[in-house]
């Protein structure tokens, strides 16, 4: 064990504070609490406590040993080896954000060429580096929205077809701000991807309407309707995306969108059971200012050479005090820089290609599946990128477990958030879906109905 | 330093200045000064509302800090001061001029007595 202090340090230390010995600094802990009998097996060595983990690990299912079309906010895709091997360069690996920054040029760069990458992809203004995940990001936008009306606008609406795990995050964040009230996803507003019943709720007293792109269930809808409305009345618009998408669809900042927010997992970061994620959040310029989050420029030195500096963090806790927007501090390095590496290495045509084979798989595999008896796929008649809604006639718990027999990760139940979905099931195909597994998947499913 | 004349100031260092019981408020020469030079001004109110002595009238962010300007009197605010949310340094350069924040139709003139006079605020900025 490593101890700074030699027994002659301790002995001066507890003589100047007038004590005894260590021991005596626990006292106010019950002697029985002290040292209590663990009950632990008996010591291993490290090659047998190895073996033991290994053997625990290998209980667990993963997406490399499973089929798996689970998808609602967490996408598995390919990550290119190189992404691993920059992240874990000494000079990068730390999650923590640069207290001393301009003596940490790399940093700086990685993260200002993070925010101009996700700024083309989202067609925003300026991006921010960075929040905890999509759902964090999500809820900065609503305290965003909040402050810029200094609180005299009461109102933000969430379209019910944004992810239900955001949405309580929103609720979670906000339910200390008094007056504020957060309408528009229940279940009479529903799910019409013409979104007119959550259109004819903004209003004067509106803050923010956020939405999703594609939508929770996958469905691309053209907010541009909506985002004119909003604008009508006065009102901010965030649109929380899935940055593969962007790939094929227009940028939400083309739609007119003021806040674009997202989860950055699917740039090049592991599903790692949940996290850590990154959570995007770009704005147009009008709203530059509330932007919380660190925001590298890019500008000369003294001697003209190329430098990277902290342009702002006004609306940091460390600046502002409790007086700050936002609390967010950690700023994700290191998922900002796996996501930059993931675009770069992938390139604009690459990028693409990924979204591409998003796209046409799943539409294969909903065509495939939809086709067997007793299945349906609910919301057909509205586009979808990489994720579709399919109902099958069968109770969903026994098609689950029928395909987990195989192997296979069925997709996510919606009963669990959407009485009105009740037995559905989301799917998400990417690229890393082989025809084959697709094909497969279907004669599973063929046996359920036949059983 | 400056420190006009028939002038009210406040120990948070916003000035006052009134006519035909309309108060124009601004920040001081001592706070430019303290505060160096001002990037950006948030106005916390906007014309119409009715604010009392002591509210959040707009934060000023400098290339040093953030800074919260109360409200010296209360009333209905008339004016904002736009100008100074494109053009923040004018706050650095006409503190008492082209900087002002914003015009307050006075609801309680008495308050104005609560408030410090050219003299007992450079002795009070001098101490500090």
């Amino acid at each position: 064990m490593f101890t700074p202090h030699s027994d002659a340090d301790v002995a001066v230390m507890l003589k100047s504070i007038g004590v005894e010995n260590v021991g005596e600094l626990f006292k106010e802990i019950p002697a029985r609490f002290r040292y209590p009998d663990l009950n632990l097996p008996p010591a291993l060595t490290e090659m047998e406590a190895a073996d033991d983990l290994d053997s625990i690990a290998a209980s667990n299912g993963t997406t490399h040993d499973m089929l798996s079309f689970l998808g609602a906010g967490a996408y598995d895709h390919y990550i290119p080896a190189a992404v691993d091997m920059i992240l874990r360069r000494g000079e990068f690996y730390t999650a923590y954000t640069p207290y001393q920054p301009e003596i940490s040029q790399g940093t700086l760069q990685a993260i200002f060429e993070y925010q101009s990458l996700i700024s083309n992809l989202t067609g925003m203004d300026v991006t921010n580096a960075s929040h905890y995940d999509g759902a964090t990001a999500a809820a900065e936008a609503a305290i965003l929205s909040w402050h810029h009306f200094k609180g005299k606008r009461k109102k933000v609406l969430l379209s019910r077809a944004v992810n239900p795990q955001y949405r309580q995050v929103i609720r979670t964040y906000l339910q200390a701000t008094e007056g504020l009230r957060i309408e528009g996803d229940d279940q009479e507003t529903g799910l019409d991807a013409d979104l007119k019943r959550l259109i004819a709720q903004i209003d004067n007293n509106t803050a923010l309407v956020v939405v999703q792109y594609p939508d929770f269930f996958g469905r691309i809808i053209d907010y541009k309707p909506l985002i004119e409305a909003a604008h009508a009345e006065g009102a901010l618009v965030a649109v929380a995306v899935n940055p593969t998408a962007l790939g094929l669809l227009t940028p939400p900042g083309d739609l007119g969108a003021d806040i674009v927010v997202g989860e950055g997992q699917p740039l090049g970061i592991p599903l790692s059971y949940g996290g850590p994620y990154l959570g995007l959040f770009s704005v147009k310029e009008p709203l530059l200012r509330k932007l919380s989050g660190r925001l590298v420029g890019e500008t000369t030195d003294v001697e003209g050479k190329l430098a990277y500096v902290l342009t702002l963090t006004a609306r940091e806790q460390h600046i502002r005090r409790e007086k700050a927007s936002s609390n967010i501090c950690s700023n994700q390095g290191l998922m900002t820089l796996a996501s930059a590496v993931y675009l770069t290495l992938l390139g604009k045509q690459g990028f693409r290609q990924v979204a591409n084979l998003c796209y046409q798989k799943a539409h294969y595999a909903a065509h495939v599946l939809a086709s067997l008896p007793g299945f349906d796929q609910v919301f057909s008649e509205t586009p979808f990128f990489h994720e579709f809604v399919l109902r099958p006639s069968q109770p969903l718990d026994e098609v689950l477990s029928h395909l987990r027999e195989h192997d296979i990760l069925g997709g996510y139940d919606l009963g669990q958030d959407y009485p009105e979905l009740q037995g559905c099931l989301l799917m998400a195909v990417t690229e890393k879906m082989r025809k084959t597994d697709i094909d497969f998947t279907r004669e599973v499913l063929m046996e359920v109905e036949n059983a | 330093m400056l420190f006009p004349e028939g002038l009210k100031y406040q120990k948070t260092d916003e000035w006052v200045k009134v006519e035909d019981g309309i108060a124009t408020i601004g920040v001081s020469d001592y706070a430019q000064d303290s505060l160096s030079d001002v990037v950006y001004v948030e106005f916390a109110v906007d014309p119409n509302d009715d604010v009392k002595a002591g509210d959040n009238l707009a934060t000023i962010e400098s290339v040093k800090a953030a800074a919260e300007v109360l409200f010296p009197v209360s009333g209905t605010v008339l004016e904002v001061n736009q100008a100074v949310s494109d053009a923040p340094e004018s706050i650095n350069k006409s503190p008492y001029e082209a900087g002002w924040l914003v015009k307050v139709k006075l609801s309680n003139p008495a308050e104005l007595d609560n408030l410090m006079d050219a003299q007992a605020y450079q002795a009070y900025c001098q101490e500090r």
